[in-house]
């Protein structure tokens, strides 16, 4: 058995630990959280030139085909750093997409620039409140044009292109939706930036006014494409988690073993010692379950769906409460702008949601592992 | 990343799976796959005597306490082997319940500090269960600070006398011989006073007595000596270094890597769906799912942490900390399930008869038996404390006791 990243893909995560910890320290992500910037551009031109964009993507589309277990070691360093860039967007959502069901033409035309760092990719799936359905998308197609409005979609007010998932039929059945492709700066598109919990990654509402489209795969086919792109970012996104929540873990025990109260290191108190093992249960299930999702991911195995579901549950759950006993650990200081503890929270809760929420996701595995039983 | 065997690996469980399909004792296979929580039980035999007759085949065979020397009475095998030997053997594995203290815990102490004519004798009769040893360490006054043990030896000549009363001890009444931590010396501090002894446990002076559990059942002893004579050959380690030799016997009883520890959620995922309530059935209610989903992801979490541990040793590394959550996890997860299982059955949840139409009592006794998990073995808030110092690197407590002479320290409260 060897259920374990490889010495080469180790050996990625740790370039890509000390090329975030130099150019992406908690001072780059205050600029963006501060509202100087939309996104940290420089880091962003940095991770193309390290090949971090484009690592999933084939050479012959300008990536450097390496595959699916080096993203995951990235996305978990992603995360790690809280980097305040459009990456999941770009790759895990618009970059799976096209790589799923896109034609030569379109993944020709959009993944280069993608692995380059000139275009910014998303997926605009939401229509309001409420988790991942095709009876939630209303957003109409008639041809080649789409009439509507989306909201919330991550980074759309700095993306170049959005993968849209629209309704093309009125059947009340799955093959209603489909998918399309739209050059968000080729007019017929407005976007507004919504605020939202985490300001290091970007929201926005996207409305559409006969945008110019062109389908993403075969008519009807939207939303089982959807449901495979949903499942391969969820476990990329749990691997930013996992990231997260080890540096929560981490500042906790740190502040932990510095803090005297008492005449002693609180560390020393079983009240925060035991508050910190469970963060470590926690942070460790999720990691397992990240590298099962991992697996499934990098050999599509039939497995998928159920490992996604697991790894997407356990790691939300993870960051949420490693996130969350950190600034318990650091007590008053830890709800304080100047420490960093609220980065976390803040991630760990908009990550929670991103994709569909938890109880989303608590019912999805429920359902694929009846299926399996079933099966 | 993949999940497959190495050729050698591959070759090695080949050969194991060979030797059990061949010699298995296959009449007892349904009723053992059937008794997945709690107590084994054989209908008509005890599971002592099928133990010890398919512990002897395996040692004849070669397949017992595999990864221990030849000379000892093992198979010198490798820890990846033992995990392999340990899947394959599957069901059957729940026969050698008996000797995993003497393999697990008493062993490897006196193969660290037993002399060699003590290891050829007693390590080979061990291995092919012809003996069957207990770990005398917990004492009423000392469960999770066993250092605070009472027990004392002293000194006689070429013997030691022990008296005192030691408890929780699984299988003292089936025992022959115990491995025992004694008070030597109550004028120093508490971990500097303690020596480690072997004894038969067949000795004047030791007494049995069963302890009736929280749960009706009877599976630990209380064990009494009084003038028990042992000799001093029978030491292991230095006097007043019984601690020390301690730390290997426990470090033993936390490497159980690959080891089946049950969670309850199969059984629950099961009871689940086909549990029709008046709201049709179980597992298409939300709040259930949740549940069920939460507790999915922790058995899947803890299922493939001991696959990365198991990688580990495949690749002949050490494996991490992590296999330190799985009791942890697994214990308060077993009674949770308990607990929620009843409450799907509204008022009928209490009923414990096993002719009871759903789930027959399992999820009840499962109930009474589940507090132990959280005990035995190192409770809830050691294993914590464990995880905070020893992966964490935390401070150990402060303690009030470390340095004051064992005589000295208040034994009542206020």
């Amino acid at each position: 058995m060897n259920f374990d990243f490889s010495d080469e893909q180790k050996q990625m995560r740790d370039a890509a630990r000390k090329f975030l910890t130099e150019k992406c320290p908690p001072k780059a992500v205050r600029e963006v959280l501060d509202g100087k910037a939309p996104y940290d551009k420089e880091l962003w031109k940095g991770l193309a030139e390290m090949g971090f964009l484009g690592v999933a993507i084939p050479e012959q589309f300008g990536g450097a085909g390496a595959g699916h277990l080096e993203l995951c070691v990235i996305a978990e360093e992603m995360g790690r750093a809280n980097a305040p860039v459009p990456f999941s967007s770009t790759v895990y959502l618009a970059a799976e997409a096209l790589l799923l069901a896109g034609s030569d033409a379109q993944k020709q035309k959009w993944l280069p620039k993608i692995a380059s760092g000139e275009a910014i990719g998303t997926l605009a799936l939401f229509e309001g409140k409420g988790n991942p359905s095709p009876e939630a998308i209303k957003l109409q197609a008639s041809g080649d044009t789409l009439n509507g409005v989306k909201r919330p979609v991550p980074d759309a007010a700095i993306a170049h292109f959005a993968v849209v998932a629209a309704r093309t039929g009125s059947t009340g059945r799955d093959s209603d939706i489909s998918l399309f492709l739209v050059d968000l700066k080729a007019g017929g598109v407005e976007a507004k930036p919504l605020t939202n919990i985490d300001p290091t990654r970007g929201q926005a509402e996207l409305t559409f006014t006969k945008a110019r489209a062109e389908p993403l795969g075969a008519a009807g086919e939207g939303w089982s494409i959807l449901t495979q792109v949903l499942d391969r970012a969820a476990v990329l996104l749990a691997f930013e988690q996992v990231g997260g929540s080890d540096r929560a873990l981490e500042m906790g025990r740190d502040y932990a073993l510095d803090r005297i109260a008492f005449g002693r290191p609180i560390g020393s108190f079983q009240a925060v010692k035991h508050m910190l093992a469970d963060m470590y249960v926690s942070a460790t299930l999720a990691r397992s379950n990240c590298y099962y999702g991992a697996w499934a991911l990098s050999t599509n195995a039939s497995e998928l769906p159920e490992a996604a579901a697991a790894a997407r549950i356990s790691a939300t759950q993870a960051f949420q409460h490693c996130s969350k006993n950190n600034i318990q650990v650091h007590g008053g200081m830890g709800f304080t702008w100047e420490f960093d503890c609220h980065m976390y929270y803040r991630r760990a809760n908009a990550s929670a949601l991103t994709l569909g929420s938890l109880s989303y996701w608590e019912d999805q595995l429920i359902d694929r592992m009846r299926k399996k039983n079933a099966a | 990343m993949n999940f497959d065997d190495t050729p050698q690996e591959a070759e090695f469980r080949a050969t194991a799976r060979k030797w059990i399909d061949a010699n298995a004792p296959k009449q007892y296979e349904a009723e053992l796959s059937k008794s997945s929580l709690g107590r084994i039980r054989l209908e008509k035999e005890d599971i002592v005597d099928v133990g010890k007759a398919w512990q002897k085949k395996k040692a004849e065979g070669g397949w017992a306490c595999l990864h221990w020397p030849k000379e000892y009475g093992g198979r010198g095998a490798s820890p990846i082997e033992k995990v392999i030997w340990q899947q394959e053997e599957g069901v059957y594995g729940k026969l050698t319940q008996p000797f995993q203290i003497g393999e697990g815990m008493c062993g490897p102490t006196v193969m660290a500090f037993g002399s060699e004519a003590h290891k050829r004798y007693y390590l080979p009769k061990l291995a092919s269960g012809e003996h069957i040893w207990c770990q005398l360490f917990s004492e009423p006054a000392g469960g999770s600070d066993v250092a605070g043990l009472r027990t004392r030896a002293e000194k006689q000549g070429d013997n030691w006398i022990v008296n005192g009363q030691k408890i929780w001890t699984s299988g003292a009444h089936y025992s022959d011989y115990g491995l025992l931590i004694t008070r030597t010396d109550p004028n120093v501090p508490k971990h500097k006073g303690l020596t480690m002894f072997f004894l038969d446990m067949k000795s004047k002076g030791v007494e049995v007595r069963p302890i009736k559990q929280a749960n009706g059942m009877q599976e630990f002893n209380e064990v009494y000596f009084t003038d028990v004579v042992i000799p001093d050959s029978q030491r292991l380690g230095a006097v007043g270094d019984g601690w020390n030799v301690s730390l290997t016997t426990l470090m033993n009883e936390r490497m159980s890597i690959g080891s089946r520890l049950a969670t309850g959620f199969p059984e629950m995922l099961e009871f689940c769906s086909n549990l029709m309530t008046d709201d049709g059935l179980a597992i298409d209610d939300p709040a259930t799912r949740s549940k069920l989903a939460n507790w999915a992801v922790k058995a899947s979490g803890l299922k493939y942490t001991s696959y990365r541990a198991i990688s580990s040793l495949s690749k002949g590394e050490r494996p991490g900390p992590e296999n330190s959550i799985g009791k942890l996890v697994s214990g308060s997860m077993l009674q949770d399930i308990a607990t929620y299982a009843m409450d799907l059955q509204g008022a009928a949840g209490a009923l414990t008869g096993a002719d009871e139409e759903m789930a027959r009592g399992q999820f009840q006794q499962m109930l009474l038996s589940s507090p132990s998990m959280r005990i035995a073995g190192g409770t809830d808030e050691i294993l914590r404390n464990i995880i905070a110092e020893r992966v964490l690197g935390l401070p150990g407590d402060i303690r009030v006791d470390k340095d004051v002479p064992f005589n000295k320290i208040p034994t009542k409260g206020r």
